[in-house]
């Protein structure tokens, strides 16, 4: 495809999370020039949620958020040639499909091919996978699967680009897949239209990199910035947009007329997010060199990163699992008073002393107590706050029994009429308890991942 | 020497993996990464986040970037849904490394 690549490629992420605005989308189609537009849904816990609704209605499983903005961009994407790639499909590929379809249909347009990318959620294949061999030990503990295999709710690989590049080859305007490596969306097209071979990491890193900055959208055009009071418009803040060329450099910008902020320091702040060792940036891909990355101003809302170095990936993707991992309870009650700390400690004394009268005792290392107001999130770093006028008890347990920890619930409201003076607040009903999800990161072998490709035409 | 709040000299920003927090620090000047390089070191920071990170601290350094990353282990109460507290995802973390204090030579200051 080098013969008749464009000059610069635009690939633009349209959501950083589930829930993200739908602002993003909308603008980024209709206020300046993109070519890929990606979705990023998943974050570590998500596929988690994703299984349960499935196990509710077989119909769901997915990024339903993704159907909604559909509607609204894609006359709009087919008109203009904007392709999509998304993280929607969850663990359901065929209703994300289905889905997608109806909207199709639904919207009146025709010629429209959508690829599925599946084979990344392995939970069905996990019994075979550790009977050939494969470990799953837990990346950050290094404990054994075994102690939460009967407990485990969702496993899935995450892929590499590979499979999105064959269903753009094929011709698709959509392609929706599972689990993914948030990087890949974007290195895909780039694959793709630049006919970069699977074997030159430098520009696969470059890729992975773009990939990483606009994966959060706004957070690298003056979201979440320190020096946040230099950037303007922060309600009409743009998406990140990059302008990518065949050598691997690339441009970070916004559309023009959006609000926000692209400079070094805005994108310095995005390269460094989530960041472990920087000169080892794994993805399914190839190993990134973050050390490696030369950045300069390229003129105004533009900066310029070029000169980056990668290697070869590892023989292995890695896997995220989820496990159910018993009860937690959160309840959160208004303190007040010069003495609002002690009454608050007081409280907590009477609600875990009640419990255990009651029958279930919460051990104290269960137990949870944070007095939001005492500068908690400054623990150590700033001087205390001395006597806070208010604060917010955040008071709660995890455990196993769900009972008890909903007995907890249940013992905060008595204590308004029990208690000592100057508490409010107690809105919004009776905390309960809910599922606690674990995380268990692994490693499997590659070539045990098979993955599935199928464009359709509508 | 002037004692002054990171914040002044640096930027910051920070995230979660797992029950692990990062915080990239950016430079303002590539002076003031010379002078953090020497100072604000993985011990350094680990003592600042004593009472919030039970693990060890690892640093990074980027020169490319005039930043330095330091990864703080077991730092976010379990981190994910088992996590109870107010931050369980690391997000402040930048924010309140950038408020700790420390003596800076005066002609680094901007």
């Amino acid at each position: 495809m080098t013969d008749n690549s464009p000059r610069v490629l635009r690939i633009a992420n349209a959501q950083g999370f589930w829930g993200d605005s739908q602002l993003g989308p909308l603008r980024l189609v209709q206020e300046g020039p993109v070519d890929y537009l990606t979705f990023d849904y998943l974050a570590e816990l998500s596929l988690s949620i994703m299984q349960k609704q499935k196990m509710r209605d077989p119909q769901a499983g997915y990024a339903r958020d993704f159907i909604q903005v559909l509607e609204n961009i894609l006359p709009t994407c087919q008109q203009k040639g904007i392709r999509i790639i998304a993280n929607a499909a969850g663990v359901n590929p065929a209703a994300c499909r289905d889905a997608i379809l109806q909207t199709v249909q639904r919207l009146g347009l025709n010629g429209i091919k959508v690829g599925v990318v599946s084979g990344d959620d392995i939970l069905d294949e996990l019994d075979a996978l550790i009977a050939s061999g494969e470990a799953f030990a837990n990346l950050e503990s290094g404990e054994t699967i075994d102690a939460v295999r009967q407990r485990i709710t969702s496993a899935n690989v995450y892929i590499g680009a590979l499979p999105i590049v064959e269903a753009l080859e094929q011709g698709a305007d959509i392609v929706v897949t599972g689990r993914v490596a948030d990087p890949s969306m974007v290195l895909a097209p780039l694959i793709h239209e630049f006919g970069w071979p699977m074997d030159d990491y430098d520009k696969l890193a470059a890729g992975t990199i773009m990939g990483h900055l606009v994966e959060c959208g706004p957070q690298c055009t003056g979201g979440n910035f320190t020096d946040w009071r230099r950037v303007p418009d922060m309600a009409g803040i743009g998406f990140p947009v990059v302008e990518a060329s065949a050598d691997g450099s690339f441009v970070v910008t916004k559309h023009d007329g959006t609000g926000g902020l692209v400079d070094i320091h805005t994108v310095t702040s995005q390269l460094l997010y989530e960041l472990g060792d920087p000169e080892n940036y794994l993805s399914p891909d190839c190993i990134a060199d973050f050390t490696s990355i030369r950045i300069e101003q390229a003129g105004e809302n533009r900066v310029k990163l070029s000169g980056i170095r990668g290697r070869a990936p590892t023989p292995t993707f890695k896997v995220s699992m989820s496990y159910a991992d018993g009860y937690r309870v959160l309840a959160t009650l208004c303190v007040a008073g010069p003495d609002a700390v002690d009454k608050a400690q007081t409280l907590a004394e009477m609600v875990f002393e009640r419990l255990a009268v009651l029958g279930s005792p919460i051990p104290e290392e269960s137990r949870f107590l944070e007095l939001f107001g005492t500068h908690v999130l400054y623990r150590g770093i700033v001087p205390t706050a001395e006597a806070p006028h208010e604060i917010l008890m955040r008071i709660g347990a995890r455990g196993r029994d769900r009972k008890a920890l909903s007995l907890l619930g249940t013992e905060i409201a008595p204590l308004l009429t029990s208690g000592p003076p100057g508490l409010t607040g107690f809105a919004g009903g009776r905390a309960r308890p809910s599922e606690v999800v674990g995380y268990w990161p692994a490693l499997v072998s590659r070539e045990k991942i098979p993955t599935r490709v199928t464009v359709e035409e509508i | 020497m002037p004692r002054v709040v990171l914040g002044k000299i640096a930027l910051a920003r920070s995230g979660d993996k797992g029950n692990s927090s990062n915080i990239g620090v950016i430079a303002r000047t590539p002076a003031i990464y010379e002078f953090l390089r020497r100072e604000l070191t993985g011990p350094v920071v680990r003592e600042v986040f004593r009472e919030i990170c039970k693990g060890e601290v690892t640093r990074y350094e980027l020169p490319n970037l005039l930043s330095l990353n330091f990864v703080l282990r077991d730092s976010l109460g379990g981190g994910g849904t088992r996590s109870l507290i107010t931050d369980p995802q690391g997000k402040v973390h930048g924010a309140a490394l950038l408020h700790m204090e420390l003596e800076v030579p005066a002609e680094l200051l901007p």
